[in-house]
Order: structure tokens, then sequence, then C-alpha cells
């Protein structure tokens, strides 16, 4: 399992259309994501969860990558949170 | 005459007659063939909503805009979402629950927990969770029936779901006077790129339909029965915010002349075909740059040729006439996809990427021609290359796209003329523009990268914040001479990166002698009206 942490940038935090671009983008990786806040988690596909992280701009979060390419998907991840997110 | 408080949303005045509607209230339950049966209802009612919220993303992305027709895939994201739907299922499957009772309980439980966030934002999306699942609920009994309006009314409801409005008839809706509509839904953003006034928080009463009133936008006010003086002045207001908007629409679109009668080309820098609109929108006269990228990032492949057509003719055809300038894949580098293997080395941004990656993989680059080429036939297209640093690269692309023209000729299937750019991002190219001028019909000066390439300054590095810096008199020298070398070839030179929106630095572009700037389409009035000023 690899991780980063990554503080949101983006004013809406992790909802709205940030969410959606990311559980559309995660489905396009073959490792298991889960993205962390504090003591929740959720996997990142799961757009529902992700809201309820309540993850706000200026929040840290976890990415956790299990599996499949690791390296190919944390490095895509890790580019799609610097810019979007 | 009397007057109503309520929370204003949307600006804008309406005078007419006030329509009461309410939601007709469900059908009595078909239930009890059984959970299988049951689980079946649900599952096609899902296929149904999901059908609707498709339907409606596409009516919001060709009337409104991306950030409207957003919401309609948010609201089919929600139906899709595994928590949701294992929580509407579990009880249909265990025959606790009707398939109504639990799409319903399902929508309230998510509803709940969004609303137990400190985030007010979030809180905000409980109304959407709710409305998805009424939407799915209501696909059980065969659909809603649609909001139908006798004639122009003020319409008063308790409250709308996006697609009910979405899908009213505009002319016959003045404005909205709701009663339970959060100021911060998702209804506010629709009924405000609608054009609608709106007021929210309003008592309203079942009598009311047929009564004539006048409602106030800005204010929150709504007068039943206004009196001549009440009409009077909501009818001067509305005329004023008319004209002001024509004003500004005008203005917009009216080409940006400096004082001594040069036309500068303000464009806009779009990422997906569907900006277009907001560039049209906000009065460019072209797209400087369409960058292609997104139809490949976030994706498990390379989008087909057939795909890209698509995207590039929409663009084209959208922009009525106007240039359309098409960036060619800037991939690599920092720019990975899942399907382009990362490359060896430390420093991608010095790496195999813009145009030496599609000159290496004709199996990314002969498709995205060829779609170029093809879209052309439907609209004024030019297209660009990125990233290069030597005469030779452009000449073998150049060599490569007349190839696919050659090809497409022969194959039958038309092709448009073209003009054929370069983007001068790396000092390299800037130092070589007189080369490079030869060989193409105009200059796009990416600022962006050639401030980084010259600086040997990382944008996204925080330590050298102060380093990058696009009014670097080593930057300006380069431009400067690409400029130059663009006049004396006589081609057009544009400028397309941030400095192009840096209203203070306007003047010294246009003293270098650029032709055109490329800005996000937000910024295009404002530049415009920069561009007036000058001489």
């Amino acid at each position: 399992m690899k991780t980063f942490t990554y503080t949101l940038t983006h004013p809406n935090g992790l909802h709205g259309r940030p969410a959606m671009e990311l559980a559309d983008f995660a489905r396009t990786l073959d490792s298991a994501v889960t993205v962390r806040k504090g003591e929740r988690s959720a996997p990142v596909d799961h757009l529902m969860a992700l809201m309820l992280l309540g993850a706000s701009q200026g929040d840290e979060v976890t990415v956790a990558v299990e599996g499949g390419g690791e390296e190919k998907d944390l490095a895509a991840l890790e580019d799609f949170f610097r810019a979007n997110l | 005459m009397e007057k109503i408080g309520g929370v204003p949303v949307c600006p804008g005045v309406a005078l007419g007659e006030l329509y009461v509607w309410e939601r007709a209230p469900a059908p009595p339950a078909a239930e009890g063939g059984g959970p299988a049966r049951e689980l079946e209802r649900l599952l096609r009612a899902r296929d149904r909503a999901e059908e609707i919220l498709e339907e409606q993303y596409r009516l919001a992305l060709s009337r409104l805009g991306q950030d409207e027709a957003d919401i309609f895939r948010l609201h089919r994201m929600m139906l899709e979402d595994p928590d949701f739907w294992a929580a509407a299922r579990g009880p249909v499957e265990s025959g606790q629950a009707g398939a109504r009772a639990a799409a319903l309980a399902a929508g309230e439980t998510f509803a709940r927990q969004l609303r137990a966030l400190e985030d007010p934002y979030l809180r905000a999306r409980a109304d959407d969770v709710a409305e998805a699942a009424r939407l799915l609920a209501a696909q059980l009994d065969g659909g809603e029936a649609p909001l139908t309006l006798p004639g122009p009314v003020i319409l008063a409801a308790d409250a709308l779901d996006p697609g009910e409005l979405l899908t009213l008839d505009r002319d016959k809706v003045l404005g909205l006077a709701l009663g339970r509509a959060a100021p911060s839904g998702h209804w506010a953003i629709l009924a405000r790129a609608m054009g609608l006034p709106a007021v929210t928080g309003v008592e309203i009463a079942p009598t009311w339909s047929g009564r004539q009133a006048g409602l106030d936008g800005e204010t929150g006010e709504l007068w039943l029965e206004p009196d001549g003086e009440t009409r009077g002045r909501l009818q001067a207001r509305g005329l004023a915010r008319a004209e002001t908007a024509a004003a500004q629409a005008l203005a917009a679109r009216a080409p940006a002349v400096t004082r001594s009668g040069k036309q500068i080309e303000v464009c806009a820098n779009i990422g997906k075909p569907e900006e277009a609109a907001q560039a049209l929108a906000q009065g460019a006269d072209g797209v400087g740059l369409f960058r292609t990228e997104f139809l490949c990032l976030g994706r498990a492949d390379c989008p087909g040729e057939e795909e890209q057509f698509l995207a590039c003719r929409w663009a084209a055809q959208a922009m009525e006439g106007r240039r359309v300038t098409i960036r060619t894949l800037d991939l690599g580098g920092d720019k990975r996809t899942p399907w382009l293997p990362p490359e060896e080395g430390e420093n991608p941004a010095l790496g195999l990427r813009g145009v030496r990656l599609t000159l290496a993989r004709p199996d990314l680059f002969v498709p995205q021609l060829r779609a170029i080429l093809r879209a052309a036939a439907f609209g004024k297209l030019a297209v660009m290359f990125p990233m290069v640093t030597s005469p030779e690269e452009v000449d073998r692309a150049r060599a490569l796209l007349d190839q696919c023209r050659a090809r497409l000729e022969a194959e039958g299937v038309p092709a448009g003329p073209l003009e054929v750019g370069v983007m001068v991002e790396t000092p390299a190219a800037a130092l070589l523009a007189h080369k490079l001028a030869r060989r193409v019909d105009f200059f796009s000066i990416g600022t962006n990268d050639l401030t980084q390439y010259t600086l040997a300054a990382d944008r996204q590095s925080p330590a050298l914040a102060g380093l990058w810096d696009q009014r670097n008199p080593a930057v300006w020298e380069l431009i400067a001479r690409t400029a130059q070398a663009g006049k004396a070839a006589g081609i057009r030179v544009a400028v397309c990166g941030q400095l192009a929106a840096d209203r203070e630095m306007t003047g010294r572009l246009l003293e270098a002698g650029v032709d055109e700037l490329s800005v996000p389409p937000a910024d295009v009035p404002a530049v415009k009206a920069r561009v007036r000023e000058l001489d």
C-alpha cells in the first residue's frame, strides 16, 4: 500500500464538481483507492461517502492506493489532486 | 395591495398573474408483488431515472452551461452511488419495504447525514440527494406529470426540483415565488442562468392563483394586486435592467479597437467544447487556445478519431464562424494519463512532451490530425503544435498533416482549410522565430511555459514564487523578438498565457506587435475594455 497526504485548496473542498471528477477519474485506475479524513474514510469511487467525509478547503486528506499498478496510479492521483483539488 | 416579504434570490422583476402549483401526491403504491417483483421495478425505475437525468444534462448543457448541467450529473452519480444503491435495494430484497418506500428512505438517510455536516455547501447537497431519490421513486409509477403552465405567469410553489425548473416552458414563466426552497439550493443556479427573477421564503396561499402580482428579485418583495405606483416603479426597474444587459452584451460582442484604430482579436482559452458557448456569451472573437487534453485525462484509453472529430466539430460550430485554434495533444511531462507509460528521467518538464511525444507516437497524432482536418469542413479552424524547439519539428508535423489530408482525399472524406501555427513557449522557439515564421501562418506565445523555461523556475514550486514572473525582462525580450519575427514575415502573432489577461501589460503587448490575446472566457470583456482605452 502506498499513501500520500494532500491539503485541499479548492474552495468547494471535496465535493461538488471536484468530487464528481475524482469519482469518475478513479474508475479508470486499477488499484483500490481510499481517501481518509480524520477517522472517516471512503472508497474513492463512492461519491456519497466522499461527500460525507466533509472535507473542506484547507483540510488534509490521506489517499491510500493498494494493489494493481500502485505506483502508476499513485502518481496519476497526485497529479489529479494537484490539478483539481 | 398587499406586500409579502421573502428572501431575494435571483435579480429581476416580474409583473403578472400568479399560478400556484403543487406537486401531485403519489398514486397509491402498486406494491404487493413480493420482493423479487419489487426489486425488478426498482431496477427498471433506476434505468429510467438515469435516462431522464442524462437527457436533462444534455438539455442544460446546450441551453445553459456546464455548471448548470453538472447539477444533473451530480444527481445521476448519486443514484449510481454504490452506498445509495445498497441502502435502496437492501430493504426491498429482504422484503422489509416496497420499492418506493425504500427509494425515498435511502434518499432521506443520506440527506440527514449531509445535513449533519458543518460545511454549508455540503449541507445544501442534502436537497440534491432527496431530489434524486424522489425522481427515482416517481419512475416506479410511470413518472411524474410534467409541470405545465396556463400562460405567462409568476409561478408560486413550495419548491421546485432542478428537473422541473429546467423543463419549464420559459416563455410561460415570468418569475418564481417559492415557499421553502433554500436560497443556496441548486434550483437557484438554474433560475439565475434562465434569467428568472426569484424569491423564496414566501408563505403561499393556494387561493392566489389568478391574482395579479409584482415580484422584485433584488429586494425579495412580492406584492399582491400592486397599485399603479408600485407597478410603474417595477416596470421602470425592469426596463433599466434590460437596457443595461443589452448594452453590456453589445459592448462585449463589439470588436476591441484601440484609439488609433487597430483591431485586436480578444479570444478565449477553453478546455472543453461545451465552454465555447460561454466564450461566445462573453463576447470572444474566437477561441485562441482549445486544449484537447481533456479528452484524454482521467480515462483508461486514448480517444479515437471519431470522438475527437465530434469534439472539434462541436467547438467549431458553436463559435458560429469565428476561428477556433486547436492545440494538438500536449501530454507527457507532468500531464500523464493511465494509458501513457511514465517516462524515464528525472525532469518531466524537459522530457518527451508536446509535439515531441506526438511525433514519436503517430498512433496518437494521426487520428487527431485527421479529426481536426475533418472538423475544419464545418467551421473556421486552426491547428497549432505545442513545445516546438526546432524548425525540423514543424516540418515533420506539417508533412504528417499533409499526408493525412492526402489520405482523407483519397478516401473521399471531406477535409476543410486549416491555418497552421506553432506555440512559442521555449526559448529555442523564440530565438529561432524568424525561421519558424517562414513555415507557419501564425505564432501563439504561451507565456506560462516560456517563463518557466526561460527562468528555469517551476511555476508550481512555492519556494520559487517570486522568481516565476511573466514580467521578467528576459521573458519580455523573447516575446518582443517573437512578435518582431512574426511581423517581419507578415504572420499573425497571438499570446495565450496568463500574461494575455494581465491588463497592466496589455499596452506593452500591443506595442510589441501582438494581434491577438487569448484569455479565460470570463476575462474577455475586461480585456476588450482595456484595449479600447489604449492608443
